[in-house]
């Protein structure tokens, strides 16, 4: 009777054991200069693929600086990865950006998402961490006021604009259904694509909502149907972008379809069985392989992750570089001394050039657009590079 | 004409599979009082392991028929041992223990699941190799295809057979008197643990059957597919009466279309005022009507009989 009961939680132990993750503490000698890099991206749940690749980023940026060995205010640097899950939970986020502030980290890449990106800002700003977010795209989550909050990536505001004008000026499009997730990145930018698309022209006949864990939208599509629009466009991430774009198909339904940057990724062309041919998605800066350090970088990802770039990995690797210059421009790891200097930030990454406006957000804002052709994705053309919206 | 139609197969199609997965809640909850919150996860597992060896008799050039039909057999025998295991190791130390723990340990289970899940088969969103292309049938303007038509008859024929089996065989005799009273079953002879063990693997089966249909259908698998899926089930068996197999059945129907029909028209009946971001707020209202009218579910019995 006492193995019956002692046996069942050994498993369990065990099991739960496994789960744990294995960050590894090395002792520091004295001249080192040990620099802690918080990261947070969803571990777990159904944008785990997306957060572990925001991860992967995060450590090939952190290796990269460790090999090369940078110096800090004359010390040679040691960095640290702490990684954390917040699966795309806002009050998660919350927690996990305490837990950040509380082991002393130098600063933060991440979160992932807008939706967590904006309520964890509030605790680094209060604690004066630095927190540059490889893929927050809600205008919100600069606009708040925050001297600590970054990113590397465009807005909605001119990613929704830059796709709306896409759609109507370049397309010609007329009749436009639009569907989000509900969460503040889908809503965001579905919202401005919405407005740009209105202001050229186009009419919208059709708002939809869905959320970030549902898998048939059948009944939206059915009922977008009947009103016979000739794009649907989805504020949302690829998990919903699949099953959405097979449906659509599915129901014999012609219209093209359009995602923001949540929707360029290789899993859309690999789960989509063949729907998503023609689907048109966007990604903020310039095609890696335009860049000259974009290629390297996606060949070496994928030699050391046996997978190909998911999405923000390269935004990460970019916005831990970022922050490391600061650091060295500063001449310290110190959060309150190396703020300032993040602003001050010029560097030619993987991504783009980086620069940012006094908001913290990226100046310039290039946003290409890819279509899938014949079961890749291709370069249609790159909108923008103006001015950032406010 | 043609969109309530469509909006109507889209119901069904969906409430067959949420029926299934809903008569796996029932089953426990009517002999044990349980409710398996783990049972999603089982269903996850079953589309995994279908994935698996789907994808392996494919490659070795197995054909197709033969392939579908081998993998949904290895997903409903790993399926059929997982639940038997789950019973036997997080459940039945537990029995007589006050009713919240069973909860917590089934909880508990279904995060054992998903990480076991995650860590075997990746974070990543795996595409379900069916062998052969789904043909489109038009249908009084309608469109449905030959994967969705298949999930109907399957889960019809699979509930007709679960009514069968408990209504007409010896086990299902000894299911309904262990329900009824376990302590009188025991005395006439009934082997409760067994009978109970059946019913786990039976249910499990059933859920590895509605994770093949799933990823068949939306043609993704991904380890936390069956967290929302279990969810709604359950508030399918509830909705139908917990405990009552032809409540599931009409649980899971009625969701289905409920939800679909919601999503579909809500926005056109309040003028705007509400879009299809209430769709689940229209399920769970329903739920919420029903369960203050009808507290023990649509065709659920009394609760003082069991308690």
């Amino acid at each position: 009777m006492l193995i019956n009961r002692i046996f069942p939680l050994a498993v369990l132990g065990l099991a739960l054991a496994a789960c744990g993750k294995n960050e590894t503490t090395l002792p520091s000698s004295s001249d080192e200069l040990v620099v802690k890099i918080g990261a947070a991206a969803p571990l777990t749940g159904p944008q785990a693929h997306v957060g572990k690749d925001n991860e992967n980023g995060t450590r090939m940026a952190i290796d990269d600086a460790n090999a090369k060995g940078v110096l800090i205010g004359g010390k040679k640097a040691r960095f640290e990865l702490l990684s954390e899950d917040d699966q795309t939970d806002p009050k998660t986020a919350t927690i996990v950006a305490q837990k950040l502030v509380d082991a002393k980290v130098n600063g933060v890449i991440g979160h992932m998402n807008s939706g967590t990106s904006i309520p964890a800002s509030a605790i680094y700003f209060k604690n004066g961490i630095p927190q540059i977010s490889p893929s927050a795209t809600a205008v919100k989550f600069t606009a708040q006021g925050y001297n600590t909050a970054f990113r590397v990536m465009t807005n909605d505001a001119q990613q929704g604009r830059a796709l709306g004008e896409f759609a109507t000026k370049v397309l010609g499009l007329k009749k436009i259904a639009v569907i989000d997730d509900r969460t503040a990145y889908g809503q965001g930018l579905a919202d401005e694509f919405a407005k740009a698309a209105e202001a050229n022209g186009a009419q919208i006949i059709a708002r939809e909502y869905t959320t970030d864990k549902s898998v048939d939208f059948t009944a939206v599509l059915t009922s977008i149907k009947g009103k016979q629009p000739d794009l649907l466009f989805f504020g949302g991430m690829d998990p919903q972008g699949v099953p959405m774009v097979k449906q659509l198909r599915a129901l014999g339904m012609k219209t093209q379809f359009m995602m923001g940057d949540g929707g360029y990724t290789p899993k859309l062309i690999e789960l989509g069985g063949g729907a998503e041919e023609g689907a048109y998605a966007s990604l903020p800066g310039v095609p890696l392989d335009n860049m000259p350090s974009g290629r390297d970088f996606s060949n070496r990802y994928e030699a050391r992750f046996h997978q190909p770039i998911q999405l923000y990995a390269p935004y990460c690797y970019d916005a831990v570089n970022v922050m490391i210059a600061a650091m060295q421009k500063a001449g310290s790891a110190e959060p309150a001394k190396y703020l300032p200097e993040i602003g001050k930030v010029e560097l030619n990454g993987v991504t783009s050039k980086i620069a940012f406006d006094e908001k913290g957000d990226i100046k310039g804002g290039a946003v290409t657009v890819y279509q899938v052709r014949q079961g890749k994705w291709s370069v249609v053309q790159t909108m923008g590079g103006a001015p950032a919206a406010h | 004409m043609d969109i309530l139609l469509q909006q109507i197969i889209n119901g069904l199609v969906q409430g067959s599979v949420y029926a299934l997965v809903a008569l796996g809640y029932t089953m426990v909850y009517g002999i044990l009082g349980l409710i398996n919150f783990a049972h999603g996860e089982v269903v996850m597992i079953g589309a995994m392991i279908a994935l698996t060896v789907l994808k392996a008799l494919l490659a070795a050039a197995f054909a197709p028929v033969l392939a579908v039909l081998l993998s949904l057999l290895a997903a409903m025998a790993v399926c059929m041992a997982l639940g038997y295991s789950i019973e036997r190791i997080a459940y039945r130390p537990l029995r007589n223990a006050p009713r919240l723990a069973p909860l917590i340990t089934a909880i508990g289970v279904s995060i054992v699941l998903q990480n076991l899940a995650m860590m075997i088969w990746g974070r990543e969103y795996h595409s379900f190799p069916l062998p052969f292309t789904s043909v489109s049938h038009q249908f009084g303007g309608a469109i449905v295809n030959d994967v969705q038509i298949g999930i109907v008859i399957v889960a019809l024929v699979i509930m007709l057979g679960l009514m069968w089996l408990v209504h007409r065989t010896r086990m299902g005799r000894a299911m309904r008197a262990v329900a009824e009273n376990p302590a009188a079953s025991v005395l006439m002879g009934v082997d409760n643990n067994r009978v109970i063990s059946f019913t786990f693997m039976l249910g499990s089966a059933l859920a590895a059957i509605a994770g093949f249909m799933v990823s068949a259908n939306y043609g993704i698998v991904h380890y936390y597919m069956g967290f929302m899926l279990g969810l709604k089930a359950f508030t399918a068996a509830v909705l139908g009466g917990i405990g009552n197999l032809r409540g599931a059945m009409l649980g899971g129907v009625l969701l289905g279309l409920i939800e679909s029909l919601g999503a579909g028209y809500i926005g056109d009946l309040t003028g705007g005022f509400l879009g299809s971001n209430y769709q689940d707020v229209f399920a769970f209202f329903v739920l919420i009507a029903v369960l203050i009218f009808r507290p023990s579910g649509l065709l659920g019995e009394k609760l003082a009989e069991r308690a």
